[in-house]
């Protein structure tokens, strides 16, 4: 088999590790997330649903947790969706026809920035995780510990294909576009309707219909609903609202996961076939 | 067509950006072993054609072998044969030199024993063995480049591209680069480079192909080039141009005269030295006085006049008031 993803990927492992202050910024990031916005709305929100009253024998799941799959979520996707843009810069600095002019296949170019934003994106989720358990999250709560591993794996999968499909998709925009800013552009534009039609942050059952037909074929809604069943479980209630997922529901979150990325994929490597950079 | 002893060749190559036609019907090949050099101006269409030989770009219009391959039909043959330097610096300025060396060879997927050795060979050959570990933000134009050519030489090629390797860089450094380049070629790899210093064709190529609008306008070696314009050039100015012209143009031994702005460009097949006394006397006998003289040997300069009627300084201007420290 042809290797040649890994000497991409080794270089972007080089860069990550290189540039210190991206590095730091990018470690600590999701964890104030979690300190700041997590503590301040979780007091909020179990205060409001204090008053609803709660059905016997059933789990009572904190906004701290809840909100806590949220958070990998939403750093996967916005780790991802810049994850390409190092193929920007290579481009504009003239690094990208090295490569273009090696036998390397392209494809690879794209599975290598792919496998090291997933890196990434593994490491933002291990720290959320590990910071969350510190300050509250109830992640795992009552797991054995062959269930917990069972439940991390679930959830690095999830991530994995989550995080390749926003790395594909960007890394189709960077080598399509002539300046940062212009694939700056495109990704704020994306971010804010993938990020607040999702249940990230709050229960979608209270959308406007539309919001939650946009919800349902949002990547990030099934990222989450992958990750709450994994890490939480298959049922439980927060801010008042009942969550039951079915092994089945979770095939088809994941499904919906793996299609994205696939489509993502051929959509990138169209773009790196037709790649002239000179 | 492939015909032994060439490494590349091309026929009838055209490539036009929209309207604009960059290469213009160009043919030509490049044998084992040289240094076969592209002269010209900015905007000539050598990049563009290093571009279209590298598989950069695809190839519009014609025929292009490299390596024994073709361009267009077997361009993952060509890249696997090559190598390049381009005429920009492209190093990552955040990996170090062994690095960027590493990277190259894993790009082209040699082994690791094999990559290790040629880093070895490469370094030393480039003399940045001591600058292994310094990342490419911290090293000299000068070894950017040497860093570059030693690069392009990585997965020993057959052939390497350079497209104008010494822009950017400070006389005695363009001077040991070309003392690099040969080296290189000394040991079997041929070199094809493009450039638009007329001394750098001169001192460093086996042949020219002097470029100018997407055409080959000349080619040939060096002296044949230059002899063209005759064994020596005289510059007069005089008191009446005209007439001088009209009486030199009759003597034997100059072969033929070209008006310049304030004086003539007399091109003559003799040894200047004994001809140039004869051809003031004439002058005295008629009354024309004579305003300044100057006797030369034909440079590169002087044959890129003859045949476009344009100095290539002209149009370098501008590239030149962006790149400072350079000569």
């Amino acid at each position: 088999m042809h290797t040649g993803f890994l000497t991409i990927y080794w270089r972007d492992m080089i860069r990550f590790v290189r540039f210190r202050t991206l590095l730091i910024s990018s470690l600590v990031q999701p964890a104030l997330w979690m300190a700041f916005f997590g503590i301040a709305m979780s007091a909020n929100f179990d205060r409001l649903g204090a008053g609803i009253p709660i059905v016997p024998g059933s789990i009572q799941v904190p906004y701290l947790t809840f909100m806590g799959a949220g958070v990998i979520a939403m750093t996967t996707l916005f780790t991802s969706l810049f994850g390409g843009i190092v193929l920007l810069f290579d481009k504009n600095w003239g690094l990208m026809r090295e490569i273009l002019a090696s036998p390397l296949p392209r494809n690879h170019i794209i599975l290598g920035i792919g496998l090291s934003g997933m890196t990434k994106s593994f490491i933002q989720a291990f720290i959320i995780i590990g910071f969350g358990l510190l300050i509250g999250v109830g992640f795992f709560a009552g797991f054995a510990p062959v269930d917990t591993i069972i439940a991390l794996l679930g959830v690095m999968l999830f991530v994995a294909v989550f995080s390749l499909g926003f790395l594909f998709f960007s890394a189709a925009i960077s080598i399509s576009m002539e300046t940062p800013e212009g694939l700056q552009g495109i990704i704020t534009l994306l971010t804010m309707p993938i990020f607040f039609a999702s249940n990230a942050l709050y229960p979608v059952s209270a959308f406007p219909v539309f919001l939650q037909e946009l919800s349902k074929w949002n990547p990030l809604t099934h990222l989450i609903n992958g990750i709450r069943y994994f890490a939480i479980g298959d049922e439980f209630y927060s801010i008042g609202v009942h969550y039951s997922q079915t092994p089945a529901d979770i095939f088809l979150s994941f499904s919906v996961l793996v299609g994205f990325a696939v489509s993502m994929f051929l959509v990138a490597w169209w773009r790196f076939r037709v790649a002239v950079v000179t | 067509m492939a015909e032994d002893g060439n490494i590349i060749e091309v026929k009838d190559l055209f490539h036009a950006y929209g309207d604009v036609q960059a290469v213009d019907g160009i043919s030509f090949a490049v044998r084992k072993g040289e240094i076969f050099s592209f002269l010209g101006p900015n905007g000539a269409g050598k990049s563009t054609a290093i571009n279209v030989l590298t598989t950069l770009q695809r190839l519009q219009k014609g025929e292009a072998m490299v390596a024994g391959f073709d361009v267009s039909k077997e361009s993952q043959k060509v890249r696997e044969s090559i190598g390049i330097v381009f005429q920009e610096v492209t190093l990552d300025r955040d990996m170090t030199v062994w690095e960027i060396l590493e990277f190259h060879g894993r790009l082209y997927s040699m082994g690791r024993e094999e990559r290790r050795t040629r880093i070895e060979e490469l370094l030393e050959l480039v003399e940045l063995a001591s600058k292994r570990d310094v990342l490419t933000k911290h090293l000299s134009g000068g070894m950017k480049r040497r860093l570059e050519i030693a690069r392009g030489l990585m997965t020993r090629p057959i052939v390497l591209f350079l497209d104008e390797p010494t822009i950017g860089l400070d006389p005695q450094t363009r001077i040991r680069m070309w003392g690099y380049i040969q080296e290189v070629n000394r040991q079997g790899t041929t070199i094809f480079l493009t450039t638009h210093y007329m001394d750098e064709a001169d001192q460093l190529s086996d042949r020219i192909c002097i470029m100018d609008r997407g055409r080959i306008i000349a080619r040939g070696r060096s002296w044949e080039l230059k002899n063209t314009l005759g064994q020596d050039l005289i510059y007069l100015e005089t008191s009446d141009n005209d007439e001088a012209e009209r009486i030199l143009g009759s003597v034997p031994d100059v072969k033929s005269i070209g008006r310049k702005s304030k004086g003539l460009l007399v091109m003559i097949t003799a040894d200047g030295t004994h001809l140039l006394p004869v051809l003031i006397e004439r002058l005295r006998e008629k009354h024309i006085g004579i305003v300044t003289v100057n006797l030369k040997k034909p440079s590169m300069d002087d044959v890129f006049v003859h045949y476009t009627g344009r100095e290539i300084r002209d149009e370098s201007q501008e590239k030149q008031s962006t790149a400072p420290g350079r000569k």
